[in-house]
């Protein structure tokens, strides 16, 4: 590792492997998240960026056959110990899926879900403000505030991803992991999510999967480049962007890679 | 001649239909393989054969289903009818018995009379019967004269062979159809005759059903009051039966899907289909001699008034059980088409399994699961047998479970057994509550469908 690790590390990887069945995804990937800095995964379809993403909340769990090894932890605490509880890590560590998923339910219930499975809101006025303020955030407030009885699915794509940031920051969580958060949506939808994830950005510790190289130097300040299920080069995103170390991130950025 | 001879005579003229049909193209100099002429020699003689059997075995069983008229007509007419009894029971009695006797189904007879019928009879059905297969023989061999002539080679034998292949085909998927809308057609005719003896009314709202009095003569209508069997039916099928069906179908369902690793699923979901396959009546002996005398000593012992030995708890729980595998792999398939974005959604929100099925799974499959539950509801009120045999049939009006209440299907199986007058207010109840049941069944299944297919495409 190059970057020396400070107190702001929110998460930490170290020496990280995850196989399904046989097959290794991801080999030794250390990479560490911290507070102040937005961090882009990029690299070839395929390279493993999914992947590495879900270890970090746990979700490769749900997948029988993934395995992983290696060191993570959150707060200096390993995530994948015995003392940690799964759903007090996905509870902090809060996910935005590559394609919208609100769940079949009004907008509001939508929002409310985490606060309500989590025991956050202590009545229902309370409850009602959590779900203002989650809207506000996520930039659907105005748009939504004389339909929250409508279903989630009703909403347009961009509409249905903002409520799901707007869900899983509800939870107040402290790391957002957002998969390719903007594949579906046309550029205006994903100009307004760039937005809130600049916004976002200090009191969370995000983590964005992404295709587009301008969306990562647009929004990240930190980028981690994976090639064939390794980390081949991570560093401030405008150095990896202007003046990459490595051939082969050079190649991707540029766009030269096969 | 017998009606087997002539259809394979009808089949012989159309094998030589088929014959000189293709040897006379061949001669046309119509040749298989060349294209400039529209059909093949075997195309032409297809066209013959068919045009020589069809229509005659269409004129065949035309004529089998008017000959018996025919035959009691000219029986009618014979010198030995004319001492027939005048009352139509007893006249129809004697002129069936007859009517058995002289085609051999019956050997002695019981009435004295109906022998001296016998003889007019086979004469009559003879001489029918080969004037049937003549005009048979005669149209047959005519048509296929007629399809003949038009044998040469500019003539488009293959089109219209695969005209009569594709209306065959036809004709094939419009049976059932067919066949639904004779059920459909005779229900109501016989439906009809009822309400003209009972007030449709009195019918549907009557709360007394007590069919056997009116047909001895000193009942009257309000013995028809067909209320108590649709409780007895609802009862059974629609409540008891659901609280065991649903609870137990979705919690399999749900571990089916959810919990279960592959392997045990895959031993687990088949096991659970086998109890669909079970015959009815194995049930209905389970329902009859275990379940039913067990309940009966858990009421008396404690002290449940009117335990009976046939009760709707019995038959209800048997038929939850029996209706589980239908609401489990309905809840299964629609807890299945959730899309795994919607659990992965709610799981990295930190809700835990038994959270996401309860607040998200469910609730996202709920409406394939409804449709489910009333293809069951539909399918249980029309079960028979577990209800024949461990329902009862007193015509009560009961909310206790342990008591005996009978059920519409109960009641037609009642009113249709043993020997019948078919004109009798009592058997012509059976169809209207036929007609009922129906009609009810048709529209859940109606809703039902709709429901689910909604659903399905609320996801694709
Ligand atoms: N559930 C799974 N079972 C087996 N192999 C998997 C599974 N999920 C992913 N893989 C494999 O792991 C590797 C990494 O996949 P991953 O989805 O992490 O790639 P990615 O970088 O996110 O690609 P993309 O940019 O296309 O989303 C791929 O080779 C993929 O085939
Ligand atoms: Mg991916």
């Amino acid at each position: 590792m190059a970057d020396t690790a400070t107190t702001t590390n929110k998460m930490t990887a170290r020496g990280v492997n995850v196989f399904y069945g046989e097959k290794q995804a991801i080999q030794n990937v250390s990479i560490d998240v911290d507070l102040e800095n937005v961090t882009a995964f990029i690299g070839p379809s395929g390279c493993g960026k999914s992947t590495f993403l879900r270890t970090l909340n746990r979700m490769n769990d749900t997948v029988a056959s993934a395995r992983v090894e290696g060191r993570i932890t959150l707060d200096g605490e390993d995530i994948y110990g015995s003392a940690m509880d799964v759903v007090q890590l996905r509870a902090r560590v809060g996910m935005v899926f590559q394609k919208p998923n609100p769940f079949p339910k009004s907008i509001y219930e939508n929002i409310a879900y985490g606060p309500r499975i989590h025991g956050l809101a202590s009545g229902k006025a309370d409850l009602d403000q959590i779900v203002e303020k989650s809207l506000r955030r996520a930039g659907l407030w105005e748009e939504v505030k004389d339909r929250l009885n409508d279903s989630g699915t009703a909403l347009s794509g961009g509409q249905q991803q903002r409520l799901c940031i707007g869900r899983a920051i509800a939870v107040e969580p402290e790391v957002i992991l957002m998969d390719e958060p903007c594949s579906a949506l046309d550029p205006i939808a994903t100009a307004k999510i760039e937005e809130l994830i600049l916004e976002l950005r200090g009191n969370y510790a995000i983590v964005i999967v992404t295709h587009n190289m301008q969306q990562a130097a647009r929004v990240s300040q930190r980028t981690a480049f994976f090639h064939l299920g390794r980390l081949v080069e991570q560093g401030p995103t405008t150095e990896i962007f202007t003046n990459p170390r490595k051939e082969r991130t050079k190649d991707y950025i540029t766009g030269r890679y096969g | 001649m017998t009606g087997m001879m002539i259809v394979m005579i009808i089949v012989a003229l159309a094998l030589i239909g088929w014959i000189v049909a293709r040897a006379r193209a061949t001669r046309l100099g119509i040749e298989a393989g060349r294209l400039a002429t529209n059909s093949r020699p075997s195309q032409h003689g297809w066209y013959v054969a068919l045009w020589t059997a069809l229509p005659a075995l269409a004129f065949l069983a035309v004529w089998a289903n008017v000959m018996p008229s025919l035959v009691l007509d000219s029986v009618l007419t014979s010198p030995a009818a004319q001492s027939l009894p005048a009352d139509d029971f007893s006249r129809g009695a004697i002129l069936s018995e007859a009517g058995a006797i002289a085609s051999g189904a019956q050997t002695a007879a019981f009435n004295p009379q109906s022998m001296s019928l016998v003889e007019p009879y086979r004469a009559a059905y003879g001489r029918y019967s080969t004037i049937g297969a003549v005009l048979a023989a005669i149209l047959a061999f005519a048509c296929g004269a007629y399809a003949f002539s038009r044998v040469r080679p500019s003539f488009t034998a293959r089109n219209r062979v695969e005209r009569v292949v594709m209306w065959t085909l036809l004709l094939a998927s419009l049976i059932a159809i067919i066949t639904t809308a004779g059920i459909v057609a005779s229900l109501l005719f016989e439906s009809l005759r009822f309400f003209s003896m009972v007030n449709p009314l009195d019918f549907l709202l009557g709360l007394k059903w007590s069919p056997q009095s009116a047909a001895m003569g000193y009942g009257n209508e309000d013995a028809f009051g067909a209320v108590p069997l649709f409780w007895g039916t609802i009862f059974i099928g629609a409540i008891i039966a659901m609280i065991v069906a649903i609870p137990l179908g979705l919690m399999s369902a749900i571990y089916l899907t959810q919990y279960a690793k592959p392997r045990t699923r895959k031993w687990m979901k088949p096991m659970l289909e086998v109890l669909a396959g079970v015959p009815t009546v194995v049930y209905g002996y389970f329902a009859a001699l275990t379940v039913a005398p067990a309940l009966r000593n858990l009421a008396a012992g404690i002290g449940i008034p009117g335990a009976s030995s046939e009760s709707a708890l019995a038959a209800g729980l048997v038929m939850g059980v029996m209706i589980i595998p239908f609401v489990s792999s309905m809840a299964d398939d629609s807890i299945a088409a959730v899309p795994q974005s919607m659990r992965d959604g709610s799981l990295a929100m930190g809700a835990t399994t038994s959270e996401t099925i309860r607040r998200v799974l469910i609730p996202a499959a709920l409406p394939g699961v409804v449709g489910g539950v009333l293809l069951a509801v539909s399918r249980a009120i029309g079960e028979t047998m577990i209800v024949v045999m461990a329902a009862g049939l007193a015509a009560n009006m009961t909310l206790n479970p342990f008591a005996s209440v009978t059920t519409v299907t109960t009641q037609m199986v009642q009113l249709l057994t043993g020997d019948q007058e078919f004109d009798s207010a009592k058997t012509l109840a059976a169809f209207a509550l036929g007609l009922v049941l129906f009609i009810v069944t048709l529209l859940l299944n109606i809703v039902a469908l709709r429901v689910v297919k909604k659903y399905r495409e609320a996801y694709e």
